[in-house]
């Protein structure tokens, strides 16, 4: 397949691989900060070829993940409703809130349709101009810009009958929580490549200076991963902290500008809770005042939900990279991806999901 | 020796080849190749199922005449009894007995239709424990305004695969229920077959040292349909693969007796959890390489586009064998000389290990675990 066969070739892989081996002299400890990388590491074998020096830890990067609990109990009552359809991506159904999951909610005669690109919402809401549509809008940065478009597009084709649960989180804040933390182990990331094809990489030049590690943007595939890696390493290695481009097909310092420029135009900065880690400041987006009519937490009365986390599920230290997957007493017996404790098991870019899959047992 | 079997469910109706109707049929430009039902054809007044063409009255008998009889036409359909009088074939063997429900949506995919699906489908699960397809009963459960044109395309179709596959509808069963209360149309089949003596074929045959043989590629059916319904307009010619499979596995069994021991068509869940279920039956370990799964292009670029795994998505017209050693060359070779072989491929091999475990050698040496489905799969997010 093209741009993506070349990027799984063994040899080119396999010559990668021996490059980290050599350039490697002690210990280093690396967060991909991504689950979509998780899983391509996991789903191709790749630690397998690292070196035992290299530890790699798996970051709060899945957006289905870190969306607290209080929001999805939210989208469960929203969506529950008689009135409304609730759309959403795939992954978010299973996630199971206090109680139930959106899953169980369609079982109980609630409407909830996944959709494949948020734009569909506006037309099942035109379909259906006596009901209430409600689009889940989660994501990093990567899915920031088409569900500001939505929204946008809500606006100027003016329908009323539609509005969205927003869950933005932003990359840069949860990298400077986590190396704020007393526990930190982290000393180099691999940044996620979608989100900086959006967002650019000039937001992490303060950051690796602040904090003296070297960031580099890294893609998806083995070969993408593994250059990832390697020039990581090398910059360890070497003493230096610098901010690197590693997925250059897809990524400039710049970014998407129109992209961002819309994200700005609907979204604000906000607070936000991550699930299993906490407030993080200034790491969400919300909508703009002027959007208020589009906030589904406006429309719907929401506002005194609140909920308490599983004592057992530890995906709070997974997504920091404290923890290990299978460190948890719970997993892989009373948590599997069939019956999750913690969002990290039920997405499929979850770093519990992905160890239950890919390593159980090996 | 003769044996005799009945199937309950048949269209039951007062005697319908009264003095005269065949000649009536004649007149009406039936002709007599093989066998038809010598039944006058009612008006064709009504063009959509009305609750009245459930109640068991006349409405439901225009019904039978109008759209099943003349489309799935033999002689113990047109009997018309409340069962179906079989002679099984002569010789030494054994009876497989099989069903299966069969709803999609739509109702008409690129490849295929609900009427295809609900031949192959039952067809596919008699051909996997080496049986020959015999018969099949249909039982429609139609939902009030469902277009009888709708119906008949259905039925038509189911003609034309019951016929490739050579088997004959011998009873049905149609209900009707109200709007809302079904997708249009569900069809539940159930297929009788038959086993020649020294056929031993089963999911729980799997032997350490047998080579694992994939007929083809994987995930066609399901990302068609998918691609269909979610109206995702991929600029693609994928199309469902459903197809009836007895006659590959015929060739199969042909080509080296005894040496398929186990056959499975990795429909829902897809080749990784029908592995798994062969493994667990078996009690044995599977290791499949996953260079050697064939994909068809476009099934790949759908699956990294939604974030779906080819390995689990769907498949109507394939099948995986576990085959001794020794054989698997012929087997393979006896694969692709058949239209629905010719992809065929050996993806893997049954080991001694942890019963039930299925593994996948990743194409840079890697090993992980391939898992059974869990829950629903889900397109991911970003």
């Amino acid at each position: 397949m093209k741009y993506v066969a070349e990027f799984r070739q063994p040899e080119l892989i396999h010559k990668l691989a021996g490059e980290i081996r050599r350039t490697v002299t002690k210990p280093w400890t690396i967060m991909e900060i991504c689950g979509g990388q998780t899983h391509a590491f996991m789903r191709f074998g790749l630690e397998s070829l690292l070196p035992p020096e290299i530890e790699l830890v798996h970051g709060p990067g899945c957006p289905v993940c870190v969306t607290p609990l209080e929001l999805i109990d939210k989208a469960i009552a929203i969506a529950s409703r008689p009135e409304v359809i609730f759309c959403s991506f795939g992954d978010m159904l299973r996630v199971p809130g206090s109680h139930a999951d959106l899953f169980r909610v369609k079982a109980a005669g609630g409407d909830v349709r996944v959709v494949y690109s948020p734009l569909e919402c506006l037309k099942i809401a035109r379909q259906h101009p006596n009901r209430e549509v409600v689009f889940f809008a989660i994501g990093f940065e990567t899915t920031a810009p088409g569900n500001a478009m939505l929204v946008w597009q809500a606006r100027q084709q003016g329908i009323r009958n539609f509005s969205m649960l927003v869950s933005h989180v932003r990359v840069p804040p949860a990298i400077t929580a986590i190396l704020s933390s007393p526990g930190n182990r982290v000393q180099g990331f691999l940044a996620a490549g979608h989100v900086c094809t959006v967002m650019g990489y000039w937001e992490y030049e303060p950051l690796a200076e602040r904090f003296r590690v070297p960031i580099v943007v890294t893609g998806f595939e083995p070969v993408d991963l593994l250059q990832g890696l390697l020039r990581t390493v090398r910059q360890l290695e070497a003493g230096r902290h610098e901010v690197e481009n590693a997925y250059e097909r897809s990524v400039t310092r710049e970014g998407n500008r129109p992209a961002q420029e819309l994200i700005a135009r609907v979204f604000e900065p906000c607070d936000r809770t991550w699930r299993g880690i906490g407030l993080i400041p200034d790491s969400g987006w919300r909508l703009r005042p002027e959007f208020a009519a589009f906030d589904a937490e406006n429309r719907f009365p929401v506002g005194d939900i609140q909920t308490q986390e599983s004592s057992v599920c530890i995906s709070g230290l997974v997504l920091q990279g404290r923890k290990k997957p299978h460190e948890c007493p719970a997993f892989g017996t009373s948590c599997t991806p069939a019956h999750p404790l913690g969002a990290t098991m039920v997405s499929s870019e979850g770093a519990c999901a992905a160890y239950y899959r890919y390593r159980r047992s090996l | 020796m003769q044996h005799i079997i009945a199937i309950d469910g048949a269209y039951s109706s007062p005697p319908c080849g009264e003095a005269g109707d065949e000649f009536k049929a004649m007149e009406m430009g039936f002709t007599f190749e093989g066998l038809s039902c010598p039944v006058p054809l009612p008006d064709a007044t009504l063009d959509r199922i009305v609750l009245g063409h459930g109640s068991g009255g006349r409405l439901s008998h225009d019904l039978i005449r109008r759209v099943f009889l003349p489309n799935l036409s033999n002689p113990s359909l047109c009997a018309l009894n409340d069962g179906a009088v079989l002679a099984l074939p002569d010789g030494d063997g054994r009876l497989v007995v099989c069903t299966d429900a069969h709803v999609v949506r739509p109702l008409f995919f690129p490849g295929g239709d609900i009427g295809r699906l609900a031949v192959c489908g039952t067809v596919n699960d008699l051909a996997m424990m080496g049986a020959r397809p015999l018969w099949l009963t249909a039982a429609f459960v139609l939902e009030e305004g469902l277009p009888i044109e709708t119906l008949q395309r259905v039925v038509r179709s189911m003609q034309a695969a019951a016929a490739e596959a050579g088997v004959q509808v011998v009873a049905g069963d149609t209900k009707v229920v109200e709007r809302g209360s079904a997708d249009g149309l569900f069809i539940t089949t159930a297929g009788v077959g038959w086993v020649p003596a020294g056929v031993e074929i089963s999911g729980a045959n799997a032997r350490a040292g047998d080579v694992v043989l994939i007929s083809g590629t994987l995930g066609d059916h399901g990302i068609a349909v998918l691609s269909e319904r979610e109206g995702l307009g991929f600029e693609t010619e994928l199309q469902s693969d459903v197809a009836p499979l007895h006659e590959l596995v015929k060739a199969m069994l042909t080509a080296a007796p005894g040496a398929v021991h186990a056959l499975r068509d990795p429909t829902r869940g897809g080749l990784a959890t029908t592995l798994n279920e062969i493994a667990r039956q078996s009690g044995v370990a599977i290791e499949i390489e996953e260079r050697a799964i064939p994909l068809h292009p476009a099934v790949q670029s759908a699956c990294e586009m939604l974030g779906f795994d080819p390995l689990y998505v769907a498949n109507e017209g394939k099948l995986v064998a576990c085959v001794a050693p020794e054989a698997a060359e012929i087997v393979l070779a006896a694969m692709r000389a058949h239209p629905y072989g010719r992809q065929a491929a050996a993806i893997g091999r049954v080991k001694e290990g942890p019963a039930g475990q299925v593994t996948l050698k990743t194409p840079i040496g890697g090993t992980r675990l391939l898992d059974m489905l869990a829950g629903e799969m889900l397109p991911r997010i970003c």
